[in-house]
């Protein structure tokens, strides 16, 4: 008897041994059930806190969210005792899925040549399978802009959210035409030329967005007048119709106070229906001037120097506060690739800095997702939305905070990156100094 | 004479001058007082003598005159050190041979840079000013204080601090020499090569004085002193141990090359800087005593930093390496607090060992930590005060302090903060950084790049 307990023992432990094996072998999968979020902390950011509640996930969506939910039978009830609910983050503007490694020119796929292109669409270029992609998703950031970069119009805008195999899988309903609107700054200490070169190119640039407009409006007539019908192949025409006629948002980045102005300028002689603006790194010069044009801004990265030498060295930090202050829709964004996941930490400065803590919070779910037209899906913990969302053990913008579960589209995320697993192995290494 | 003697005297004053920097006098009142070494004490007080703290404890009178600062409800902790940094230079790479360690960042001070004084809005006040890393030995770095408000270059440098100079591995120096003008190095083969043949050379250099040095001492000695060479006596000064090596390097084999070299010729004093896969060669890195001064995350702008890990820090420190994070950058540096709590999100430092990051640890890895790096009575008061606990992503520093003297005052600072005004400049001239921007290691050393911040 003893002898068979003994074999039964080695047995089992042959096994959980053979599992454990079986665990450390396997990439880890992402799992798609109903789920039940239990005991938890909730903040809706549209509906205030729940305290003590229950949000569950099924076939995608958000079922129920509240303190008295019936839990749906065969739901995994996940016990969220001291734990946070809030919203998937959104990055506003990142090269997420476009740039791999920053110095190497063959993973990168955001700017492609031309100065006019906006046939060149980013969601295309997204690599569903860039490592960046889950090192960016367990710090709770789920949903981003990835946009192209370049000349004056370099392409189209994607908003996709961080899990799927394709870029269709990822794609989260949202595609804006990218214009860097001609900018009167310097692009860095090492930009050499005179003040007066510097104006000449931008008037050279602006005469050339004027007569692509122009062209543009004019391609509009005429494809509405022979319907569609009969008109050559014209790529860039047909990428920038749907912009003329209001049913695709252009997405000006401008950053010097001027280079602003002349872009509400532009926007209000050019009627331009679906405007952002992006970037807006002096957007608090000219705050009252965007507010009255009535156009939100999509403001960052927020930590980052000021502009000029002599402003206030902290006007970065305070720029998304100001503009909030003078009545301007913010969202926020990082601006980068491999370390989108310090968005919640660019929103935390934003909020010390005068934005405050609650519309920090709203710059990085439910703003980005009205601006992008996505609100029925995205930005709050309401029911009908997609169940993307992260759970924490408390405020996701402080620094210490971990993030505990991320669900996108109503699939529960592995918290496994090649950053977490570099730590697994090396945290205590085997064999140490001596290998024999 | 009575001429010539009035010029000594006015020499002797003016060198006097720039060479005594001001030392204040302080008390801060009522703060959390957050020493990294010694423990946390609430409603504390601080006091500062003539630049130094003189004491540390509950209730201390104001003595007659001396500055008094609220320190209610604040945090109050050493001043940052950070020690990876090229503010405060006008000259970054000599980036025209693989070895240049007759060169001096020193010789490049720039204290107009209003960069120091937004650096001191993020309670830095001690950086290591260094030259790039274009080369596989490039030159020596200069330790300055951010007594943002000096006009004398010299009034920067923290007097005394040990010598520094920057080596550098991998594909920075590969690209520049090899790859950018057909010479050793093109491959990590060729580093560990250049660095062998500097020592060795460097070796016989010392051979060759100290054999005539003790030959002039010979009565009717007849004989020329060797050439004399700033480049081979730097390199020698280094084997002697009396500069300590900033390495820039990323890959655990190259790091474990330069252990190497370094063992051979009896090298003790180095610190890897950046060394992003640092973790994999912890162990070692431990046993030889090297250091290791680390970005937080930053990570994936090269291949040679494409298999990082955020926890680098905290294996690090789990392994007995002393380490710091640094910023290399105009923005980092001043957010330095917050970098260092993200070991708290990756890998569970505590409290004291997250601040060590940021202070007593890169004091240590520049040789100044008897005079910095912690809040100590004796210590130079270099002192930084918070908001909120200085590693909440919401604190916001409110004094910086450095040999006692307030010289960031959020409250009282007006915005514009400059010194110097560049009469050729366009007032409305905003200048906005490339985010394709890596590191800033390169800065002048690529013809399109000259004097980018830019490129690690």
């Amino acid at each position: 008897m003893k002898r068979n307990i003994q074999t039964i023992l080695s047995l089992v432990t042959a096994l959980f041994g053979l599992l454990a094996l079986d665990a450390a072998a396997q990439s880890p999968k992402g799992k798609y059930a109903t789920f039940a979020l239990t005991h938890a902390t909730i903040q809706t950011v549209t509906k205030g806190v729940i305290q003590d509640g229950t949000v569950v996930l099924s076939g995608g969506k958000i079922t129920a969210v509240g303190t008295n939910v019936t839990v749906p039978a065969g739901a995994e009830v996940i016990d969220c005792k001291g734990s946070w609910i809030y919203p998937g983050l959104i990055d506003s503007g990142t090269l997420l899925g476009l740039r791999e490694i920053g110095s190497d020119a063959r993973t990168q796929d955001f700017n492609e040549v031309g100065d006019v292109i906006p046939q060149m669409k980013a969601l295309t270029a997204v690599n569903p399978n860039s490592v960046l992609i889950p090192v960016t998703r367990v710090s709770g950031v789920t949903t981003v802009i990835a946009a192209p970069e370049g000349d004056l119009i370099p392409g189209t805008a994607a908003l996709i959210n961080l899990y799927g195999y394709t870029p269709e899988q990822m794609f989260a309903g949202f595609e804006g035409v990218v214009v860097n609107f001609p900018n009167t700054g310097r692009k860095g200490f090492y930009d050499r030329r005179t003040d007066e070169e510097i104006k000449k190119a931008a008037e050279k640039s602006l005469s050339r967005i004027n007569s692509v407009w122009e062209m543009a409006v004019q391609y509009h007539k005429l494809d509405s007048a022979t319907k569609s019908k009969g008109l050559s192949y014209y790529p860039e025409m047909e990428a920038l119709l749907p912009v003329v006629r209001g049913e695709r948002t252009l997405m000006i980045e401008a950053n010097a106070s001027k280079d602003i102005q002349a872009a509400l300028k532009w926007v209000k002689e050019h009627q331009v229906k679906k405007v952002i603006l992006t970037g807006v790194a002096e957007g608090w010069r000219v705050a009252d001037e965007i507010a009255a044009a009535n156009i939100p801004v999509i403001a960052g990265p927020v930590q980052e120097i000021p502009s000029r030498d002599y402003d206030r060295y902290d006007k970065a930090y305070a720029n998304p506060g100001l503009l909030k202050k003078a009545g301007v829709k913010v969202a926020l964004r990082t601006s980068q690739a491999e370390n989108v996941r310090n968005l919640p930490y660019h929103a935390a400065f934003a909020a010390a800095y005068g934005l405050g803590k609650e519309e920090a919070l709203r710059s990085v779910t439910i703003v980005p997702a009205e601006i992008f037209g996505v609100a029925d899906k995205l930005g709050s913990i309401e029911v009908g939305k997609n169940a993307t969302l992260l759970v924490s053990d408390g405020d996701p913008f402080e620094t210490k905070t971990n993030i505990k579960q991320v669900y996108i589209d109503g699939w529960q995320v592995p918290m496994v990156t090649r950053q977490t697993l570099l730590y697994d192995e090396f945290l205590k290494r085997d064999p140490g100094v001596t290998k024999n | 004479m009575k001429k010539i003697l009035y010029s000594v005297a006015l020499l002797a004053v003016a060198t006097l001058g720039y060479a005594q920097v001001e030392r204040g006098n302080l008390l801060i009142k009522n703060g959390t007082v957050l020493t990294v070494t010694k423990g946390t004490f609430e409603n504390t007080d601080v006091l500062v003598k003539d630049g130094k703290i003189s004491q540390i404890g509950k209730n201390i009178a104001a003595p007659a005159g001396v500055k008094v600062i609220d320190a209610s409800g604040q945090f109050v902790m050493p001043g940052i050190i950070d020690a990876h940094s090229h503010a405060g230079l006008d000259a970054i790479n000599e980036a025209t041979a693989p070895v240049t360690a007759e060169v001096f960042t020193g010789d490049g001070l720039n204290p107009f840079q209003v960069g120091l004084y937004r650096a001191l809005g993020g309670g830095v006040t001690t950086i290591h000013a260094m030259h790039g890393s274009a080369n596989a030995i490039g030159g020596q770095c200069e330790t300055i204080k951010l007594r943002y408000g000096v006009k004398n270059a010299d009034d920067l440098r923290m007097e005394g601090a040990p010598r520094t100079i920057k080596f550098a591995l991998g594909e920075n120096p590969t690209r520049v020499h090899g790859g950018g003008n057909g010479i050793v190095p093109r491959t990590r083969m060729g580093v560990e090569f250049v660095i062998r043949e500097s020592f060795s050379k460097a070796r016989e250099y010392r051979a060759a004085w100290d054999k005539y040095n003790k030959a002039k001492t010979q009565k009717g000695f007849r004989g020329a002193p060797p050439e004399y060479n700033l480049r081979l006596e730097t390199l020698a000064d280094i084997l002697k141990g009396d500069i300590i090596i900033h390495c820039h390097s990323y890959r655990a084999d190259e790091i474990s090359m330069l252990l190497n070299v370094c063992k051979d010729f009896g090298v003790k004093r180095l610190v890897f800087q950046h060394v992003n896969e640092g973790f994999k060669v912890a162990p070692e890195l431990a046993k030889f005593g090297a250091m290791a001064s680390v970005f937080a995350d930053w990570w994936a702008y090269k291949f040679e930093v494409y298999y990082s890990t955020a926890y680098n820090a905290a294996i690090l420190t789990r392994n007995g390496v002393v380490t710091s994070i640094n910023s290399d950058d105009g923005e980092l540096m001043r957010h330095l607090y917050h970098e260092a709590a993200k070991t708290q999100k990756y890998g569970a430092l505590t409290d004291d060992e997250a601040l060590a990051l940021i202070t007593l640890n890169p004091a240590k890895q520049l040789g100044i930590d008897a005079r910095v790096g912690s809040l100590e009575v004796g210590k130079e008061a270099d002192i930084a005060i918070f908001n909120a606990h200085p590693l909440s992503s919401y604190t916001i520093p409110t004094f910086t302090v450095v040999d006692g003297v307030v010289r960031f005052d959020r409250a009282k600072d007006p915005d514009d903060m400059r010194i110097y005004v560049d009469p050729t400049q366009a007032v409305d001239m905003a200048t906005f950084r490339d985010r394709e921007q890596g590191d800033h290691c390169l800065d002048g050393a690529e013809e399109n790049l000259v004097n980018i911040f830019g490129l690690n």
